[in-house]
């Protein structure tokens, strides 16, 4: 299982940086959404993928039974998941703002702010 | 009732919660976040009110600079302070902890807050007002102190992020064409660097079992040294960028002039080293191990970002983006102190960082000053301010001093320190590294001076006349604009006159930076011993 799972978190560690390295900012967007997928992923399996008993303590007890699985992974996955989708849902406002006002979505013509023909510094001094 | 306290003895486990309470001197620790974040709440109530809200927020981050002083008297008295949240034991809850290193920092940053929350009103207009410049600086200044204050390094990944999420508000504030071009360019950066942050987090926790540094500290030497030199290369990695060192570094010259000057001054003063001191955190408290094997790479790292930043402020005309580059050589330097890692190179590396917040807020706020005046941001077509403002000429050539590191001003005595160090491991490529970091920074700093103040007019033919687009300070600016940067450079000054208590300052954070044992007693200081 957890061999399977390396596998996926490769395959979408691939993807996503295949994808942000292109030069479009939606293609970069999608690669970010994968990429976050990639390392909540990446949290669950390295949280050990060993039963299918669930971290819940039986009534009576004051400790889960043995070999039950990790919570923690699930409580760090979940406060990722959140801080990832606004980061992206921001990006993405951002992306549509920038595409708007720009009238650019390669990151080749967004050369506003790094002007591509730029003065030489003054000889003097 | 019986039975249950029969099972529970039973199990023999170590009781899992604090009984006592934390004494009241050490919630100090938790004021600094506590302040910021309730204080930006109030101020998004506040949002119709302009006057309401500067004064609010200079209150609150007063409130903040005098606790972090108070926090920093308390640090130097009794060592590291910690704290668990929730009554949870140690490693189990979230733990803040101040040792030297973060009260230091934190000051620093708290005390430039301050003075861009003043000089933010000579340039802001009501609708970046109502749009929540006040809330989102108070919420940089909690992810900020948030991430020094912490212990915990997943929860050091979520101030990043607050951190990160309030920096893209400020910095798309005003929501002009260049703005949304550089913010597109630091948002996709930022986000990428914080992301294999969360992947480094990942594995150290897969590896060791824990989130808590004084555990992990612990537990580290148990890994085996692959895995965890490829960890500390991923850290390395993501806080490079975060810190902008040199292969990663394209992203600040591209985003940091895009802002209005308040921003850009609070970014390049705070931002960079918040990547920084989360290395020296990771990699000399941590994982010491890794850092000793990647240190041939922090080298080629920190002598190439020293060279190239002032290089790179060399070929601008525009002079914020020749401060830009000057962030960036600075961050090449706090990298030779991490490459270094002895008591002088880390302290040296502490006490740099905490120079370079301070002295490149002024510099930038100086910077804005002088372009209120000429009214461009083109250092060619600047020239002449001398003859107008002979006091912001004077505020410019001692912060061109101070950056590159000159006596007696702040940044010499760190320099002084680092050069020490390097020549007592016998690095001599950092020595020169350094050296040829503060020559390059002062010949772009006094070329910055030279045409901006001594040069009669503008570039060409006409440099010999009088440069007539001048216009003067009107006195809302020198009020709300100049004196709070003047008693940012007199901070400076002083600090640099005065630098006994930097030292031993310094000195005590390289000390619990290099052996956490204090550190480590401190976190675990309610965990009884078996």
């Amino acid at each position: 299982m957890e061999i399977a799972l390396v596998g996926l978190v490769t395959l979408f560690f691939a993807v996503a940086l295949y994808l942000i390295l292109s030069k479009s900012i939606i293609r970069m967007l999608l690669g970010v959404v994968v990429l976050g997928n990639a390392v909540h992923l990446l949290i669950f399996t390295i949280g050990r993928l060993t039963t299918e008993i669930p971290p819940i303590i039986p009534a009576g007890t004051y400790v889960p039974l043995e070999g039950s699985a990790n919570p923690l992974p699930q409580a760090l996955i979940l406060t990722a998941i959140v801080i990832s989708f606004a980061l992206f849902a921001f990006l993405l406002v951002l992306g549509y703002r920038a595409y708007e006002e720009l009238d650019a979505d390669n990151t080749d013509n967004m050369r506003l702010a790094e002007p591509e023909d730029a003065p030489r510094p003054p000889f003097s001094y | 009732m019986a039975t249950a306290e029969t099972s529970y003895d039973a199990l023999n486990l170590p009781p899992h919660f604090i009984e006592s309470a934390t004494p009241a001197a050490d919630w100090i620790l938790i004021w600094p976040v506590a302040l910021t974040l309730l204080g930006s709440g109030l101020l998004v109530m506040l949002r119709g009110n302009r006057t309401a809200q500067v004064g609010f927020a200079a209150a609150i981050t007063l409130a903040v600079v005098i606790s972090n002083i108070y926090l920093l008297l308390r640090v130097f008295e009794v060592g590291p302070i910690a704290m668990t949240m929730g009554k949870w034991l140690p490693p189990f809850g979230i733990t803040f902890v101040a040792d030297m290193t973060s009260a230091l920092f934190c000051l620093a940053a708290s005390l430039s807050t301050l003075v861009v929350i003043f000089y933010a009103q000579i340039e802001l207009d009501d609708r970046e007002h109502r749009f929540g410049f006040y809330p989102l600086v108070l919420l940089l200044l909690c992810g900020v102190c948030g991430s020094f204050l912490t212990g915990d390094i997943f929860n050091l990944y979520v101030w990043f992020e607050v951190m990160l999420i309030s920096s893209f508000g400020l910095l798309i504030l005003g929501g002009r064409k260049v703005q949304l071009d550089g913010a597109v360019k630091y948002g996709f950066l930022n986000l990428l660097a914080t992301t294999f942050f969360l992947v480094a987090i990942a594995y150290t926790y897969g590896l060791t079992g824990s989130l808590n540094v004084a555990d992990i500290a612990q537990k580290a030497g148990d890994m085996p040294l692959g895995s965890m030199v490829s960890v500390a290369a991923l850290f390395l990695l993501a806080f490079g960028i975060k810190a902008a060192a040199f292969p990663a570094n394209a992203w600040l010259p591209a985003a940091y002039h895009t802002p209005s000057i308040s921003v850009s001054a609070l970014f390049g003063g705070m931002l960079t080293k918040v990547g920084a001191y989360a290395l020296y955190r990771v990699l000399v408290l941590i994982m010491p191990e890794g850092r000793d094997f990647l240190e041939p790479a922090i080298i080629a790292i920190a002598v190439a970002t020293m060279v190239l930043g002032p290089l790179g402020a060399l070929a601008q005309t525009n002079i914020r983006r020749a401060i830009g580059f000057m962030v960036i050589g600075g961050i090449g330097v706090l990298f030779a102190g991490l490459a270094i890692n002895s008591m002088h190179g880390v302290g040296g590396g502490v006490i740099y960082a905490m120079h370079s917040i301070l002295t490149l807020t002024a510099l930038y706020l100086i910077g804005g000053l002088v372009e209120r005046m000429s009214g461009t941001n083109d250092i060619r077509f600047m020239g002449g301010i001398y003859g107008a403002s002979a006091l912001l000429s004077i505020a410019f050539i001692i912060l061109v001093f101070a950056v590159a590191g000159l006596p007696p001003f702040l940044g010499f005595w760190p320099k002084l320190l680092l050069v020490e160090g390097a020549i007592r491991v016998g690095d001599w490529l950092l020595v020169a590294g350094l050296l040829i970091n503060s020559l390059l920074t002062l010949i772009a700093a006094s070329r910055l001076w030279a045409h901006i103040f001594w040069r009669n007019g503008h570039e060409g033919e006409r440099s010999e006349q009088a440069n007539e687009t001048l216009r003067l300070l009107t006195p809302h600016e020198i009020r709300l604009g100049m004196v709070p940067a003047l008693a940012l450079i007199a901070v400076i000054v002083g600090m640099g006159l005065f630098p006994d208590w930097v030292f031993s300052a310094g000195g005590i954070a390289a000390m619990d930076m290099l052996s956490p044992d204090r550190y480590i007693s401190a976190v675990f200081a309610e965990v009884p011993q078996p």
